[in-house]
């Protein structure tokens, strides 16, 4: 079976500074698979590379088996047709009220009438548990929380075969962080979308992952299911998600000494 | 060594920022000429970019009229200054310090307001959204705003002109005693259809390079609330001069032959 998304030996550099090394991924179809690496990793840079925001300099990234990288804008529109994106702070369009943002695909691309574009936004919004009292209100006027709701439900009201999350739960308090896990979760399942999260969040990735892969210094270097995750004695993969300070991962540009009893030194 | 690196790497960034902006630039003009164009977006940009220049480019207009007559009646009271003001003001405003001040002006105002918008859309990834929304920012973002300042500039040249002979006008009559109606005849007689248009072409120019100078900042701003601040700068400063440079080349152009 074709896989859903599929990067091979992607590499990406900007200047001097290798981001992606040769990643290598696969996303079965209605997978939720979650990529956990620290700041720096090249989870965004990754995660461009395959909306199409930035060619990679050298690999293959397939979406439903057809080759993407290289493609122009237009040869990707129907590519770009079947994907819906969460960015990090929503990046919902701050000139234009909640319901012209979340119908803003069919407005846009379907021609969709303002009645039926308000109806679609009713029903996206009702998705992500939100009124239709927020139609009219600017972004500017929401909360953090809300201002991520209605994002996804942006991404998620053209329905979509493949979701993308960029930190979805970042500066939320944890009772959102839970709101929003879950509401993922629903989304997705009643969709039946495959889905791919970007986080270094451990509690979206148990809340969300059928897989999670890690991601360090450019290159994928363990993935597994979340049961494996748990089970797990890679020293890397042990070290992010217990938040160990001391281990072979090197934190923001300094290599901390990984030998027993360092501190004490 | 040093110094050459130095010199190298100058060379180097200018090409390379040149190269950039030819491409924005045509992407701009083949986002312009292709399918679907955003008419209600170009609307709201003319509201934005025309009328709300119109106070400006009125008093600037005004005040640069009777400043001009003002000068050439001193400068050349030794000549016959009644016959000579009507039609340097004329000219003068016209020809060039319509357009050229008009579009300095609206430089000022929409350049620097149009790279803070796309700036702060680009910093947001608000850019990045719209084109996983299947659409295309040079069509949705950029190519609106150039129709718009292009349309709008020649019209706001043209009132200029009408308020700054005005202002030569008020100045004339009122100050120096000229004769109201040999004042307005003159104005008439000496002025040609060309010294319109020619400051009417200049200024759709003028229009052009202001809009693509604010979206191209804008658009390749990054580095956050600095970014912005710095494409904002950045776009008022390489418009005015790409202006007053773009009116040497037209003036050399149009009045050469």
């Amino acid at each position: 079976m074709t896989a859903k998304i599929a990067l091979s030996d992607v590499h990406k550099s900007f200047g001097p500074k290798d981001v992606l090394r040769g990643v290598n991924l696969e996303v079965e179809t209605g997978q939720s698979i979650v990529v956990i690496g620290g700041s720096g990793s090249g989870k965004s840079v990754m995660l461009k590379s395959i909306l199409g925001l930035l060619t990679p300099d050298k690999g293959s990234i397939k979406i439903d088996g057809r080759e993407t990288v290289g493609l122009a804008r237009r040869g990707r529109a129907d590519i770009d047709h079947q994907i819906g994106m969460l960015f990090q702070n929503g990046a919902l369009f701050d000139s234009l009220p909640v319901w012209k943002n979340v119908a803003f695909r069919a407005i846009q691309n379907d021609g969709m009438d303002e009645a039926g574009a308000r109806d679609l936004a009713v029903d996206a919004l009702k998705q992500v548990e939100l009124g239709p009292e927020l139609l009219d209100l600017s972004p500017a006027s929401l909360s953090g929380g809300m201002h991520k709701r209605v994002g996804l439900a942006r991404a998620i009201a053209s329905k979509p075969e493949i979701i993308f999350f960029d930190e979805p739960t970042t500066g939320l308090d944890p009772i959102m962080t839970d709101v929003i896990n879950h509401l993922i979760r629903d989304c997705v399942q009643e969709l039946g979308a495959t889905t791919m999260t970007i986080t270094h969040d451990m509690t979206s990735v148990r809340a969300i992952a059928d897989k999670t892969a890690l991601l360090y210094k450019g290159e994928i270097i363990w993935q597994g299911s979340t049961e494996a995750l748990e089970a797990s004695d890679d020293p890397f993969l042990n070290q992010f998600i217990n938040g160990l300070a001391h281990g072979p991962i090197e934190v923001e540009g300094q290599q901390l000494d990984t030998t027993p009893n360092a501190e004490a030194v | 060594m040093t110094f050459l690196a130095t010199i190298g790497a100058f060379f180097l960034a200018f090409f390379a920022q040149t190269g950039r902006l030819s491409v924005f630039v045509g992407q701009t003009l083949a986002a312009m000429l292709r399918p679907p164009i955003y008419f209600r977006i170009i609307g709201q940009q003319i509201i934005r970019i025309g009328y709300f220049s119109l106070p400006v480019v009125a008093l600037t207009s005004f005040f640069t009229g009777g400043a001009l007559a003002i000068q050439i009646y001193y400068g050349g009271n030794q000549f016959n200054s009644e016959a000579i003001v009507s039609s340097i003001v004329a000219l003068g405003i016209t020809r060039e310090l319509g357009p050229v001040l008009g579009g300095l002006m609206v430089a000022g105002r929409v350049s620097a307001a149009i790279a803070a918008e796309i700036g702060t859309m680009r910093v947001t990834e608000q850019i990045d959204a719209l084109t996983t929304l299947s659409t295309d920012p040079h069509k949705y973002l950029v190519a609106p705003r150039v129709i718009a300042a292009t349309l709008c500039m020649p019209i706001l040249a043209l009132i200029a002109d009408i308020i700054g002979i005005f202002g030569g006008f008020v100045v004339g009559t009122q100050s120096f005693g000229f004769n109201a109606a040999i004042y307005v005849q003159r104005t008439i007689n000496f002025l040609t259809v060309d010294d319109v248009t020619s400051g009417l072409i200049k200024a759709a120019v003028f229009g052009f390079i202001i809009a693509m100078m604010g979206c191209y900042n804008g658009y390749y701003s990054k580095g956050g609330a600095q970014g912005v601040g710095r494409a904002t700068t950045n776009a008022v400063v390489s418009a005015s001069i790409l202006i007053l440079a773009a009116n040497y080349l037209m003036t050399s152009l149009l009045f050469s032959s």
